[in-house]
């Protein structure tokens, strides 16, 4: 096996990901897609028909299996450094991937829709119980920004420390403000310990 | 790559017949850690191919700049567990490069070349 580095004079870049999180159609693709240098890419994980995560092939053939599609996008920073964006698989039964996309990444965006906070506290649980960092963002579908920043943060029971901030997922300076939040709110957390 | 619409139900087989066939049910038991986002290139020594299946190359050809194990997975439109053996293949034959290192959460100044970065496009 070669590591990059011993013989070779090609370099790979160091990659780091951030995770797009939040319920059902709260607008994650839209904001991969909106940010990503490419169109999303779709990655597939197997699935026995029971739910269970195929990580070995050994065994499963003949047997039942279903996909889980994840989305993701890329912005290549620099030659040495590249910042993957993956947005979460909808359905929350899928935890083991999340614990993937969670492990060792930036922080995570949680993507609210006011029509339906509660679709949200799912990933909030998540990200709050195994310390990542996060920022909330405030999906404004059309004419749906009900309430303020305030109440939001109020609604989803959140501590001072998390930043809530109102987007547009569909828009790409809206989106960077975004991932530029959570990016500062790393390096708060960074500092802070 | 053509015709995924019967991948998953080629239905005189039985589901998942072709990616257990690529991989010929092989486990992976010294493959490297290949997470997501774990960066793999096609070395500039690699070996001769002749002797590599049709999937192997195609990882060969775009692993000619670098890219994560998913970007990998999602040009070639196979299931991550599927392009992982692939991958631990050719990384033993010494020809595709992988970072060797599990995710680590950034430290400040790759953090700050992140933010830079994102505030540049
Ligand atoms: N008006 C408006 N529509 C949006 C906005 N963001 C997303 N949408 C629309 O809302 C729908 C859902 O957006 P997606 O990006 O697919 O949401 P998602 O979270 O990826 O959905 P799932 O993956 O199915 O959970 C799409 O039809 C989008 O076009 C927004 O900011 N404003
Ligand atoms: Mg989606």
């Amino acid at each position: 096996m070669v590591f990059v580095g011993s013989d070779d004079q090609l370099t790979v870049p160091t990659a780091v990901k951030i995770v797009i999180a939040g319920g059902f159609g709260t607008g994650k693709t839209t904001m991969v897609a909106s940010v990503s240098e490419i169109p999303p890419l779709q990655t597939e994980e197997l699935l026995t028909e029971a739910g269970v995560h195929v990580d070995d092939l050994a065994g499963i053939e003949g047997k039942d299996t279903t996909t889980v599609a994840l989305d993701f996008g890329r912005i290549t920073i620099n030659t040495k450094v590249v910042l993957y964006l993956f947005g979460t698989p909808g359905q929350n039964r899928f935890w083991f991937m999340w614990d993937e996309l969670a492990t060792g990444a930036i922080g995570a965006v949680v993507l609210v829709d006011t029509r339906r906070l509660d679709s949200s506290f799912p990933s909030i649980d998540f990200f709050e119980h195994r310390g990542i960092p996060f920022v909330v963002a405030v999906n404004c579908f059309d004419g749906s920004q009900l309430y303020t920043v305030d109440e939001v943060r109020h609604a989803l029971d959140l501590d001072d420390a998390i930043p809530v901030v109102l987007c547009d997922a569909r828009d790409r300076e809206s989106s960077k403000t975004v991932l530029v939040g959570l990016i500062q709110h790393s390096m708060n957390r960074l500092a802070a310990v | 790559m053509t015709a995924r619409e019967d991948w998953w139900y080629d239905e005189a087989a039985g589901p998942l017949v072709r990616p257990y066939a690529m991989v010929r049910g092989r486990t992976r038991p010294n493959a490297p850690d290949l997470h997501l986002v774990t960066q793999v290139r096609a070395s500039s020594f690699a070996s001769d191919q002749t002797s590599l299946t049709v999937e192997h190359r195609e990882i060969m050809a775009l692993c000619a700049r670098p890219l994560s194990v998913a970007e990998v997975a999602a040009y070639l439109d196979v299931p991550l567990v599927v392009v992982k053996v692939l991958l631990s293949d050719l990384i033993e034959r010494g020809d595709v490069l992988v970072q060797n290192s599990s995710p680590q959460i950034p430290d400040r100044d790759l953090l700050q070349a992140v933010l830079d970065g994102v505030r540049g496009i």
